[in-house]
C-alpha cells in the first residue's frame, strides 16, 4: 500500500512537471469553435446571454452569502436571530426567478424553431452511420447520385504512439463531405447498426443517426474551409474514431467536384464477372481490409477474442469459401459485425476475403467477385 | 417493547452484546434487524463502492491523460465508463443515503426501529450480491458491457454475458430500492412519535419521504427497460429494434422516464442532509420551513415531466422541445427557493465553521454552480451544441459529486460523534475538505472548457487541442482520490482513539436524536416514544 502510494505521488509528481515543461503545440482550446453559420453565431450569442446572466446572478447570491457567512461568525461574538420566514420575501423569490426564466425563454423558442425548418434546402444528403464509419448519399440538388464512405486516415501508428501525431489528428478522413457556401444543406441522418451521432460544431449541427429512423437538421455554411466535428454517441470499441469532416467550396469548385465525383464512380465502378489474379486481389483487399476490418480484428489477424475472434487460422476463414462470403455479405446478427454487401461491391468483398483466406498463414484459395455476385440474395 | 426496556434499563453499558441479539461476530451483521446497524452496513458498503467506482475513473483518467491509446484499450475503457456511473450510481451514492435514512429517521421522529426490521435487512443484503454481479461480469468472455450506464439500445445486443449479469444486477438493485422505500415510507407516516405531527418532523425526513415515493414509482419503469433489453437480447423480441418494427429511442424515453426522477432521487436526500447541517452551524432555526416541504415536492413532481430534455438530439417535433425545455427550467424555480432559503438561514446567525459546515457551504456553492450549468443545458439551441460534450460529464458531476457526495461528508462528519461516541479529528476533517474541494474543481472545471471546445464524451482518444484541458483534469483526479483514503483514516482514527464526543457536539443542533437521546446512540432507543410538543 504504502509502495503503491508512493509510485502515485512520484509519477503524479513526474506528470506535473512534464506538463510544466511542454507547453503543449497544440493552442488551447476552451470555448466553441468560431462559428461558420447563422445556426452556430445564435447558439454561441445565446450561451452567452445566458451566461452573463447566471453570472450575474451568482455573484449576487454568492456576494450576499459570503458576506452574511463573514459578517454573522460566532467568532467574533454574533448572537443569532431567531427569525425563520417572511412571506414577502419568499414570494419575491419565487416570482422574479420566474420572471428571469420567461427572460431567457423567448429568444431560445425563435432559434427552436428556426433550427427545426429543414424546407426549401438546395442540397440534400444523407448520412448514414456504420461502426465505425459514415456513409453519405448526395439525393437531391446538385450532385444527385453521388455516394461514397467516409473513414478515419489517422494511421494507427499515431494512434499507438509510435508515430508523431499529425495536426488533424483523429479529425481526418479519406473522403470529405464536400458542399457548396451559402446553400442551405438538408442532413438525413439514419444509421446501419446502432446509435450514432453526427456534428459539425462550427455549423451548430449536431443529430442522432438512429437505426431504422430518418431524422433531418439543416445548416448553412457562411465561409470556405474545412470543419471537422466527431461522432458523438457512444457506438462501440471505436467510437473515438469516426470523424465528420466537411469541406465547404465556391459554387464553381463544387461543380467541379461533382464533375470528378461522377467520372470517378464511373470509372471505379467494377465489372463483377471479371476475373483477377491472386496478387491483384491480395493487394486490394489489403487496403480494404485496412478500411473496414483492422479495427476489430487487427492487423495480426488475431482479433481480440471472444468479441471480436481472430481470422488467423480462424474456423471460417479456413473452412468452405461459402460461409465466409455469407457472413462479409451480411453480417452476424447482435454482433458488431456489419453486413458489408451494402457499403462494399463485389470485387471488393471478393478481394477483402482472398485477403483474409491468404493472410497471417491461412492458405485457403481465392474468391473471385462472380462468386460474391451469386451469394448475394 | 415494555419487556425490552425492563431488561435493558437506561444507562446500561453500550457494548454490552447481549444487546445486539443472540448472535455476534459476522453472523450478529447477517442477522440483524437494528436500523443503527443495518445502516452501518449501508455506509461501509457505500463507501466500498465508492472506492471501487473511484479506481474506474481513475484507469479513465489515466488513459486520458495524454491523446493516443496508452494504458487500456478502447473496449475497456467503455467498460470502465460503464461500471464507474453504474457503481457510483446505485452502488455508492444511493445506497449512502439509505445509510443515513437507515440510522436517522427512526430517531428523528421518535420511533424504536423502522417499520419492517427483517425487511430492512433483507434490502440490504440483495446490495452485495447486486455489487458482486457487477463486478463478476468483467470476468465473462467479452468481459463487462461497454455500452454507457444509459444502456442504450440497440447497442447492448452487440454485448456478451456481461450484459446480462448487469441487467440481473439493475433488478436487484432496484428490488433493494424499492423495499427499502416502502420501509421509510410506512416508517414516516406510522411510527411518529405523539405530537411529531408531518409538518414538525426534521426536513430530512421529509425529503426522504418523498425521495422514497419517486424511487417507488421509478424504479420499477427501470426494471423494464432493461427486461426489454434481455427479451430483445435473447427471446426474439423486438421492443428496440427497428428491423422487428420497434424503436430504439423508445429505450430512452423509457430509460429517461425513470433516469431524470433518479437525479433528484440522489439530490433530494442530499438537500435534506445539509437542512439539518446548516442551522445547526448557524444556530438559528431553517428560514422556511413550510416552502422547503413545498419546493421538495415541486421538484418531484416536476421531475416527472421534463425527462425528453436529456434527448435533445434524437429529433423530437418542435412542440416537444419546446415543452421539455420550458418544463425543465421551471425547475430552477423550486431549486431557487431552496437555494434563498439556506442562504437566510445563515443571515444573521451565529455561525462557526466546523468540517460538516464546510461540507455544507462546499455543497451550496458548488451544487448551485451545476444548477447554473443545468440551465444553460435546458435550452435546447445550446444543449445540441452541448449535448454527449464533457460539458455534460461537468454538469453532471457537479451535481452528483458537489452535491450528493459534499453533503454525504458534510452528513457523516455531523453525526459521526452520535453514531460513534467519538469526535473525529477537526483538522484533519479541514484539511479534508479542502482536498476534496480543490482537487474536485481541478477535474471537473475544466471539463467545462472541453465540453465547450467539442470534446464528446466517452472517448479513450481525443483531438490534440484537448490535451492541456485532460491533463489538467487528470491530475486533479489523482489528487481527489487519494484525499479520499484520508477520509477513510479519519473515520477509522475516530471510531478508535477518537476523543470522547460531548452530549450535544453541535450546539445549534436541535432534532430528537440530539436533544432526547444519549450520545453515543443506544443500541435501542426510543422503546418509548418521546412526546413532541
Amino acid at each position: 500500500m504504502k509502495g503503491l502510494l508512493k509510485g502515485r505521488i512520484v509519477s503524479l509528481a513526474a506528470a506535473l512537471a512534464a506538463l510544466a515543461a511542454s507547453a503543449p503545440a497544440h493552442a488551447i482550446a476552451w470555448y466553441f469553435q468560431t462559428p461558420a453559420s447563422q445556426m452556430a453565431r445564435d447558439i454561441d450569442q445565446l450561451h452567452q446571454y445566458v451566461m452573463w446572466l447566471i453570472i450575474v446572478i451568482f455573484v449576487g447570491v454568492f456576494g450576499f452569502m459570503f458576506w452574511s457567512v463573514y459578517a454573522h461568525r460566532k467568532s467574533v461574538g454574533h448572537k443569532a436571530a431567531q427569525f425563520h420566514e417572511n412571506t414577502t420575501v419568499e414570494l419575491l423569490w419565487t416570482i422574479i426567478p420566474a420572471i428571469i426564466l420567461v427572460i431567457i425563454a423567448w429568444p431560445v423558442t425563435k432559434t427552436v424553431i428556426a433550427q427545426k425548418d429543414t424546407s426549401a434546402a438546395d442540397i440534400t444528403v444523407k448520412v448514414t452511420g456504420y461502426q465505425w464509419k459514415w456513409g453519405y448519399d448526395y439525393i437531391k440538388g446538385e450532385g444527385e447520385g453521388i455516394n461514397f464512405l467516409s473513414t478515419l486516415t489517422t494511421p494507427r501508428e499515431q494512434i499507438e504512439g509510435s508515430a508523431p501525431k499529425g495536426e488533424n489528428y483523429l479529425l481526418e478522413v479519406d473522403n470529405e463531405m464536400v458542399v457548396p457556401v451559402g446553400k442551405k444543406i438538408r442532413v438525413i441522418t439514419t444509421a446501419a447498426d446502432v446509435v450514432h451521432a453526427w456534428w459539425v460544431p462550427a455549423f451548430g449541427a449536431k443529430q442522432d443517426a438512429i437505426p431504422g429512423f430518418l431524422r433531418d437538421i439543416w445548416f448553412k455554411p457562411e465561409q470556405l474551409g474545412t470543419f471537422r466535428g466527431q461522432c458523438t454517441e457512444l457506438c462501440g470499441k471505436e467510437h473515438a474514431y469516426m470523424p465528420i469532416v466537411v469541406r465547404v467550396v465556391s459554387q464553381d469548385d463544387y461543380s467541379k467536384w461533382v464533375g470528378e465525383r461522377k467520372k470517378l464512380m464511373a470509372a471505379a465502378a467494377d465489372d463483377p464477372s471479371k476475373t483477377y489474379e491472386q496478387d491483384d486481389l491480395m493487394k486490394r483487399g489489403e487496403k480494404v481490409y485496412a478500411a473496414n476490418c483492422v479495427a476489430c480484428h487487427q492487423a495480426n489477424g488475431r482479433g481480440t477474442p471472444p468479441a471480436f475472434p481472430p481470422l488467423a487460422g480462424g474456423k471460417l476463414t479456413t473452412g468452405p469459401k461459402e460461409g465466409h462470403i455469407d457472413i462479409v455479405l451480411n453480417g452476424k446478427a447482435n454482433t458488431a459485425m456489419a453486413a458489408f454487401g451494402k457499403q462494399l461491391n463485389d470485387t471488393d468483398i471478393a478481394a477483402v476475403i482472398t485477403y483474409e483466406r491468404n493472410s497471417w498463414g491461412n492458405k485457403s484459395g481465392i474468391v473471385q467477385p462472380a462468386e460474391v455476385k451469386a451469394r448475394r440474395k | 417493547m415494555s419487556s425490552i426496556v425492563d431488561t435493558h434499563p437506561a444507562g446500561h453499558a453500550h457494548d454490552d452484546h447481549g444487546h445486539h441479539g443472540k448472535y455476534s461476530g459476522l453472523m450478529r451483521w447477517v442477522t440483524t434487524t437494528n436500523h443503527k446497524d443495518i445502516g452501518t452496513m449501508y455506509l461501509w458498503f457505500s463507501f466500498t463502492m465508492f472506492l471501487v467506482g473511484g479506481v474506474m475513473a481513475l484507469v479513465i483518467r489515466a488513459e486520458l491523460f495524454s491523446p493516443g491509446l496508452q494504458v487500456v484499450d478502447p473496449d475497456f475503457f467503455n467498460q470502465m465508463t460503464t461500471m464507474h456511473g453504474l457503481i457510483m450510481v446505485f452502488g455508492a451514492i444511493m445506497p449512502a443515503f439509505v445509510g443515513f435514512a437507515n440510522w436517522l429517521i427512526p430517531m428523528q421522529i421518535g420511533a424504536p426501529d423502522m417499520a419492517f426490521a427483517r425487511l430492512n435487512n433483507w434490502s440490504f443484503w440483495l446490495l452485495p450480491f447486486a455489487g458482486m454481479l457487477l463486478i463478476l461480469s468483467f470476468f465473462t468472455p467479452g468481459g463487462a458491457p461497454g455500452v454507457g450506464w444509459t444502456m442504450y439500445a440497440p447497442l447492448t445486443v452487440q454485448m456478451g454475458v456481461g450484459m446480462d449479469l448487469t441487467i440481473f444486477a439493475v433488478h436487484i438493485l432496484g428490488m433493494s430500492s424499492i423495499l427499502g422505500s416502502i420501509n421509510i415510507i410506512t416508517t414516516i407516516l406510522n411510527m411518529r412519535a405523539p405530537g411529531m405531527t408531518l409538518m414538525k418532523m426534521p426536513l430530512f425526513c421529509w425529503t426522504w419521504l418523498i425521495t422514497a415515493y419517486l424511487l417507488v414509482a421509478a424504479m420499477p419503469v427501470l426494471a423494464g427497460a432493461v427486461t426489454m433489453t434481455l427479451t430483445d437480447r435473447h427471446f426474439g423480441t423486438s421492443f428496440f429494434n427497428a428491423a422487428g418494427g420497434g424503436d430504439p429511442v423508445l429505450y430512452q424515453h423509457i430509460f429517461w422516464f425513470f433516469g431524470h426522477p433518479e437525479v433528484y432521487i440522489i439530490a433530494l436526500p442530499a438537500f435534506g442532509v445539509v437542512s439539518q447541517v446548516i442551522p445547526a452551524f448557524s444556530r438559528k432555526p431553517l428560514f422556511g420551513y413550510a416552502s422547503m416541504v413545498y419546493a421538495t415536492s415541486a421538484i418531484a413532481i416536476l421531475s416527472f415531466i421534463v425527462w425528453a430534455h436529456h434527448m435533445y438530439t434524437v429529433g423530437m417535433p418542435v412542440t416537444g422541445q419546446l415543452f421539455f425545455m420550458y418544463a425543465t427550467t421551471l425547475i430552477a424555480v423550486p431549486t431557487g427557493v431552496k437555494v434563498f432559503n439556506w442562504v437566510a438561514t445563515m443571515w444573521k446567525g451565529s455561525l462557526t465553521f466546523e468540517t460538516p459546515m464546510l461540507f455544507a457551504l462546499g455543497f451550496l456553492f458548488l451544487f448551485t454552480l451545476g444548477g447554473f450549468t443545468g440551465l444553460v443545458l435546458s435550452l435546447v439551441p445550446v444543449d445540441i451544441q452541448l449535448h454527449d460534450t464533457y460539458y455534460v460529464v461537468a454538469h453532471f458531476h457537479y451535481v452528483m459529486v458537489a452535491g450528493a457526495l459534499f453533503s454525504a461528508f458534510a452528513g457523516v462528519y455531523f453525526w459521526l460523534p452520535k453514531w460513534t461516541g467519538r469526535m473525529y479529528d477537526e483538522k484533519l476533517g479541514k484539511i479534508h475538505f479542502w482536498l476534496t474541494l480543490i482537487f474536485f474543481n481541478l477535474i471537473f472545471f475544466v471539463q467545462h472548457f472541453l465540453g465547450l471546445a467539442g470534446m464528446p464524451r466517452r472517448i479513450p482518444d481525443y483531438p490534440l487541442m484537448f490535451e492541456t484541458w485532460n491533463k489538467v483534469s487528470t491530475i486533479g483526479a489523482f489528487g481527489f482520490g487519494l484525499s479520499q483514503l484520508l477520509f477513510l483514516y479519519i473515520v477509522l482514527k475516530c471510531i478508535r482513539s477518537g476523543e470522547k464526543a460531548p452530549q450535544l457536539p453541535w450546539d445549534g443542533a436541535d432534532s430528537l436524536e440530539w436533544t432526547h437521546l444519549p450520545t453515543p446512540a443506544p443500541y435501542h432507543s426510543f422503546e418509548t416514544p418521546p412526546v413532541v410538543k
